[in-house]
């Protein structure tokens, strides 16, 4: 044995055990290496936004994939977001009738109901179940494709991806998310008129009129038109992270969990901005 | 009517009806990260010239192809097809040389989403949008009779076995009557009987349509059928070029490693 324990071999001392040092990453290099993500994601986001807009302005335009586009965001997307508009109809004039009962505000209620439909809870709802529905689906297949070398083999074609694949999806989302939005309100509407005459008897007509007496364009068509720059946010960032992607069924996993994320987020933030705009340009 | 890629070809081509190589790689590196893959490499393929480009895996020849075609770009050194530098071209400038090449992907590359017709119809579709639907599905049976398919035009990619798909990819590399044909490993996953058929069926298009083919593989034995040249590449650079007859009489230790283990 070894002063130090350790058996002897053919008279070699053993080295001691090796310590292992586990760096431990300063706040400084942990900050540095976010900060530094953070821009190479917007950085390569701008590029990428650049080649698409070159590719959609110029042509061939690829009319039939759009097409196909146009039925895979709007006709597909329109049970559920028919679903979660009667949903929040229903929630909206419950909550409401209890409300303004007790503020002696019954006759409010119509009003009441066809402003937060249509103004606040449609459009961002409709943003969000497309951020989920479609965002999720973009992303995944983009990034099956890429992972496939299917996007490389299109390439190869002399066919440009970002025309054929990016380009057509973002305008799908960009022109089917006010119409969505219209289908949301509808069937918001619709439920929650049906759960107030349930309890107190209104006719359809009168709960129209009474809605929508002295409004104007300006307070329900921006609402509702803000949701394309929902589109073009969801669009953008869910074909971005799908032609971004590297590995395989892990890096699709990571490509439509980080599209659905990154693109609800975004759609949030972009409230944000725009009721403010809205509010500033269509007082 | 010329087209963009001819007046290009036209500009740029030094030896015209001269014997300069449809395809020059010139001195070319690249790397990813900090991994050298590609140490400034020298090839040329002429017009019906077939070279096999072996090697390792890793060694940078799926990457050499990736280049060739467009879809990486080199750190230094050029890519020459008749004679220009494909390097730093614009994606729709690119689109029109890569018309004129074909590109057949290791495993394939089907469009998943389209029937084995579609992917075929596939160039056509985004080429020659002169062509009636009649003439495309004309054109897409006669191509896919030529690499053996004559049914199952219907049926997925995922419905067919591996080598189909290749079989299916290299009529979709064929569409547009490509002038150069990029193979990557055209027999890997095959058995020796599947291997042997791809081998005949890219030795008959050679016949045909006498492209200048590039075939990167690590099958020595279907390197030797097809080709007229092979390269041997080890950590990015190329230990020795030439006939088959050349590498048996190499004394280079890892060719006949090589020679030895294939």
């Amino acid at each position: 044995m070894s002063d130090r324990g350790h058996p002897v071999v053919a008279g070699i001392n053993p080295p001691l055990p090796m310590q292992r040092t586990v760096p431990i990453p300063s706040v400084v290099d942990s900050v540095g290496r976010l900060a530094n993500g953070f821009f190479e994601w917007f950085g390569s986001l701008g590029i990428f936004s650049w080649k698409v807009l070159r590719a959609a302005v110029t042509p061939p335009y690829e009319w039939r994939e759009l097409i196909r586009q146009l039925d895979e965001v709007g006709s597909k997307s329109l049970p559920l977001v028919a679903l979660a508009g009667a949903a929040i109809g229903v929630v909206i004039s419950l909550e409401a009738r209890y409300s303004l009962s007790r503020f002696g505000a019954k006759s409010m209620f119509p009003a009441t109901l066809v402003y937060s439909v249509i103004q606040v809870m449609g459009p961002i709802i409709t943003g969000l179940i497309v951020s989920g529905r479609v965002g999720a689906g973009i992303g995944a297949e983009l990034a099956s494709m890429k992972v496939t070398e299917q996007i490389d083999a299109i390439e190869a074609s002399a066919v440009n991806p970002y025309r054929l694949l990016a380009a057509t999806r973002i305008l799908a989302c960009i022109l089917m998310l006010p119409l969505l939005t219209l289908a949301t309100d509808a069937c918001g509407l619709l439920t929650g008129w049906f759960a107030q005459s349930l309890v107190e008897p209104l006719s359809f007509h009168q709960f129209i009129e009474s809605g929508f007496r002295g409004a104007t364009f300006n307070a329900f068509l921006p609402p509702t038109f803000k949701t394309a720059v929902y589109g073009l946010i969801i669009g953008l960032i869910a074909c971005f992270q799908g032609m971004r992607t590297r590995g395989g069924a892990e890096g699709v996993g990571r490509a439509a969990t980080n599209s659905v994320v990154l693109a609800s987020l975004f759609v949030i933030l972009a409230d944000v901005v725009l009721v403010k705009f809205i509010l500033v340009v269509f007082p | 009517m010329a087209t963009a890629y001819d007046i290009a070809m036209k500009q740029e081509r030094p030896e015209e009806g001269g014997s300069a190589p449809v395809v020059a790689v010139e001195n070319l590196q690249k790397s990813f990260g900090t991994n050298k893959v590609l140490n400034g490499i020298n090839l040329s393929v002429n017009r019906g010239e077939t070279l096999a480009v072996l090697g390792r895996s890793g060694t940078g020849k799926s990457v050499l192809l990736r280049l060739i075609i467009g879809l990486e770009k080199p750190d230094s050194g050029s890519v020459r097809i008749h004679g220009q530098n494909i390097a730093n071209l614009a994606l729709d400038r690119m689109g029109e040389i890569r018309k004129k090449m074909g590109f057949l992907f290791q495993h394939a590359a089907l469009y998943d989403s389209l029937t084995i017709a579609e992917n075929v119809a596939f160039p056509f579709e985004h080429h020659r949008r002169d062509m009636s639907r009649s003439e495309r599905g004309g054109r897409v049976k006669q191509l896919l009779a030529e690499v053996g398919i004559e049914g199952d035009l219907g049926k997925m990619p995922s419905d067919i076995s591996g080598g189909m798909q290749k079989r299916v990819g290299l009529a979709r590399a064929l569409a547009l009557e490509p002038e150069i044909l990029l193979l990557d490993e055209p027999t890997a996953g095959l058995d020796p009987i599947g291997s042997g058929e791809i081998d005949d069926l890219i030795l008959k298009l050679q016949r045909e349509r006498q492209m200048a083919s590039i075939v990167v593989t690590h099958d020595l034995h279907s390197a030797k059928t097809i080709s007229n040249r092979l390269a041997l590449l080890d950590q990015g650079n190329v230990v020795i070029e030439g006939k088959f007859e050349d590498l048996q009489q190499s004394d280079i230790g890892l060719v006949k490693e090589f020679l030895k283990q294939s």
